[in-house]
């Protein structure tokens, strides 16, 4: 038992030091807000991104070493909209830190402020996991990165007051060539208007919003719950009466059902990144939407 | 459409030539004045009432205006965990040969929670509700109640404040120890459907207790967490008793990290300290007769080493993944034995000293194999080491006169597949090879299914 008490002490002091660093450190649940965080932070935020682009953001564990990074954290940015609901409310009870609490500057949740789609009328657990605050995919319109880039900035600069200067001259630039290149990608993909797509899970909502493409279809029966062969039998049916496109995958999605129905139906397959670092070229959040414009023009051919 | 009443009016004006030709210079720029004047408050009422249109439709679509998440109301959820079980052997002969039984005799476990088999046929063991919430900025406030026939057991009450203090985080209430693993699982996140034998054989279940809880998470980038306990140590290997101040505390250390995008752990290791007065349980004499005997001033220490291991292709567990956890605990106790108590003159036939040094352990692997199965394999054995007592030793009576505490290491053979339709439902088939008794084998086939209906709060590593 003292034994302990002594070895707490004795950690405690050679990690304690490590607090006084200077920069403010951000926790990202997601690759898309560790990358806007970096955009809009630079050298000045540490940012620690707690999952892979290969992750399904619905299902992540509670791992240590995520409660490990929260409890160091000035600032948690996240979906929201219960994406991370499997784990970020863990992660937030059990790390300790009360900066990044729920109502604290440092709980910022992207999708809180800009409207988002697919609100249900109702929600019942027989349509599967849904989002009862609508969907939370938000970051696939860019629009919606440039409000969210507006709003993160200012909570830099209240958590951060010193460098507020440096973080409101880095989203001006930001802005300028985000909004510049939404007018490339508008004029590059307006070919892409009015495609009825098929995807696996509503995660391109927002995107398909943004260009003008029709969701028709989603593999997932419900949300969260994989295909059976009888539902893509089924599916193969509708989309004889009724053709598609294109059918969309997402980096993470479950790559076999969307090859299927590729296979079966001849309907072209457009593979992309939905996040940071899904594809090779999408290294950064300007490289994403020119990869997935390209890709869905590559499979479109339009 | 009021609001555009200064407008009408300024429109109506405006269109009424008549009479316009006899008036004068300063009366047309008058009127011209006061057209602009209008036009100003025109334009103003329109962009207000923009705004105001604004509003409704964001209203329309933001979710924080939905009636779904009862924003003011705690989060509540039940878990119904149901079983089928047919078990080779009558589960009221049940024992773990070699161990003091947790709830003071052998046989099924009449809280359907923890120790023993369970009862043979359909049974519904427990259903499990959950009321979770924030007290205020400050707390926030969790509750569980078992309920089963003609019972209700708070299980967990408790209030937690997360980081007032950079790292710490204080509960305070009932709760399920943060010893070792699976301990502060509750039975419907187990990956069997029962408990490991040393759970059962050393805590009767999950070890949960009245009183506070102190956590430390250290400020590194490896994970590091210590915690104390201190608390009122009613449940077994403690027992009820009538004094101030704490009975029982514990510590406890965790480490874990990742290694690579696909694996993590967690190690740990926990010590733990209670009193008994007045423990009963029954055991039988060498002639088989049923003997009731007490632990008086007993000291038991336990203490343990966990490890759980999680592997996850990128780590995304929703395809494939894998889990391997296993756990070590030994523990000693100190103190007197009454050895066949008298009920009519509360006398003890024999009374001695009584020392024990017991341990046991489990390890098991889960792997889900394909969305939505899971298959598992575990293995239990424990030692009953060495059991020292007075009167056995001095010759007054003989080893066998304590049929209970005879030598034997229990072992277990479990195997489980399982199925979950979603995120809140699974259904499971186990079967277990048990040789707990001291001499017979039972087989136990086991179908489980437990759902979760209303909020299910996260599961934790």
């Amino acid at each position: 038992m003292r034994m302990l008490v002594v070895c707490c002490f004795l950690l405690l002091s050679a990690a304690l030091p490590q607090t006084a660093l200077a920069k403010i450190s951000a926790f990202a649940c997601e690759p898309e807000w560790a990358s806007l965080l970096s955009e809009l932070g630079g050298k000045e935020v540490s940012v620690y991104q707690a999952t892979s682009p290969k992750q399904d953001p619905h299902r992540v564990e509670a791992r240590p070493s995520l409660v490990a990074r929260m409890r160091s954290a000035d600032i948690v940015v996240c979906s929201g909209s219960d994406l991370e609901i499997g784990w970020l409310p863990v992660l937030l009870q059990s790390a300790g830190n009360s900066k990044v609490q729920p109502g604290q500057p440092g709980h910022f949740m992207a999708s809180e402020f800009v409207e988002r789609i697919d609100v249900p009328e109702k929600v019942d657990r027989s349509m599967g996991d849904v989002h009862p605050y609508g969907n939370p995919h938000v970051h696939l319109d860019p629009r919606n990165l440039a409000v969210i880039a507006d709003a993160l900035s200012q909570r830099l600069a209240t958590i951060d007051p010193d460098r507020a200067a440096v973080y409101a001259d880095r989203n001006a630039a930001f802005q300028t060539r985000w909004s510049e290149s939404i007018k490339r990608w508008e004029r590059e993909a307006s070919g892409l208007k009015g495609l009825k797509i098929v995807t696996y899970h509503r995660d391109s909502a927002y995107l398909g919003n943004w260009l003008g493409m029709t969701l028709t279809i989603t593999i997932e029966p419900k949300p969260g719950i994989p295909p059976s062969a009888n539902h893509l039998a089924k599916l193969l049916k509708e989309l004889d009466a009724e053709p598609a496109d294109l059918i969309i995958r997402m980096a993470y999605n479950e790559p076999k059902a969307p090859a299927w129905l590729h296979d079966r139906t001849g309907i072209p397959l457009a593979e992309l990144p939905y996040t940071v670092g899904g594809t090779k070229q999408a290294k950064d959040l300007f490289t994403l939407f020119d990869d997935t414009i390209s890709r869905l023009r590559q499979a479109t051919g339009r | 459409m009021f609001r555009n009443i200064p407008a009408a009016m300024a429109a109506f004006f405006l269109s009424f030539p008549a009479g316009a030709e006899e008036m004068d210079d300063a009366e047309v720029s008058e009127l011209r004045e006061r057209v602009r004047q209008l036009e100003e408050r025109l334009d103003a009422q329109e962009a207000q009432d923009s705004q105001v249109a604004a509003t409704t439709s964001s209203e329309k679509t933001d979710g924080s205006a939905q009636p779904v998440g009862n924003a003011f109301n705690p989060a509540i959820s039940l878990i119904i965990d149901a079983k089928y079980r047919h078990l080779e052997l009558d589960p009221d002969t049940y024992q773990i040969g070699g161990f003091v039984p947790a709830g003071g005799h052998g046989g099924e476990d009449e809280h359907g929670h923890g120790a023993g088999p369970g009862e043979r046929g359909f049974s519904l063991d427990e259903t499990e509700l959950t009321i979770s919430g924030n007290v205020d900025p400050y707390w926030s406030g969790y509750f569980t109640a078992g309920l089963s026939d003609g019972e209700i057991e708070i299980e967990e009450a408790w209030i937690q404040n997360s980081g007032y203090f950079p790292g710490v985080i204080a509960k305070a209430g009932r709760f399920f120890s943060g010893v070792g693993y699976i301990n502060e699982q509750h039975p419907h996140a187990w990956d069997f459907a029962d408990a490991p034998l040393v759970q059962q054989a050393f805590y009767g279940g999950n070890l949960g207790d009245d009183g506070i809880q102190l956590r430390y998470v250290a400020p590194t980038p490896l994970f590091l967490e210590f915690g104390v306990e201190a608390g009122r140590g009613e449940s077994f290997p403690g027992s009820e008793r009538n004094q101030n101040g704490a009975n029982a505390g514990a510590a406890f250390v965790h480490l874990g990290g990742d290694v690579g995008f696909s694996n993590s752990y967690r190690i740990g290791a926990s010590y733990r300290e209670t009193t008994a007065t007045e423990r009963e349980y029954d055991d039988e004499d060498s002639t088989g007769a049923e003997i009731e005997n007490v632990f008086s001033d007993l000291k038991s220490k336990t203490w343990g080493i966990d490890f759980v291991w999680k592997w996850a292709p990128n780590g995304d567990p929703s395809a494939r993944n894998f889990k391997f956890q296993a756990e070590y605990y030994q523990r000693t106790e100190d103190g007197q034995l009454g050895y066949d108590l008298d009920d009519t003159t509360g006398n003890f036939a024999q009374e001695g000293t009584y020392s024990s040094d017991q341990s046991g352990w489990y390890a098991q692997a889960v792997y889900q194999f394909m969305p939505r199965w899971r298959v598992g394999v575990r293995y239990d054995l424990l030692d009953s080491g060495t059991i020292d007592y007075g009167p056995v030793m001095d010759g007054s009576i003989s080893r066998d006169d304590l049929q209970l505490l005879r030598a034997h290491d229990p072992e277990r053979t479990t195997v489980m597949i399982d199925f979950s339709s979603s995120e809140f439902a699974r259904f499971r088939l186990q079967y277990a090879q048990d040789k707990s008794r001291f001499d017979e084998t039972d087989d136990q086939i086991i179908f489980q299914y437990i759902v979760s209906l209303g909020a299910h709060g996260a599961h934790r590593f």
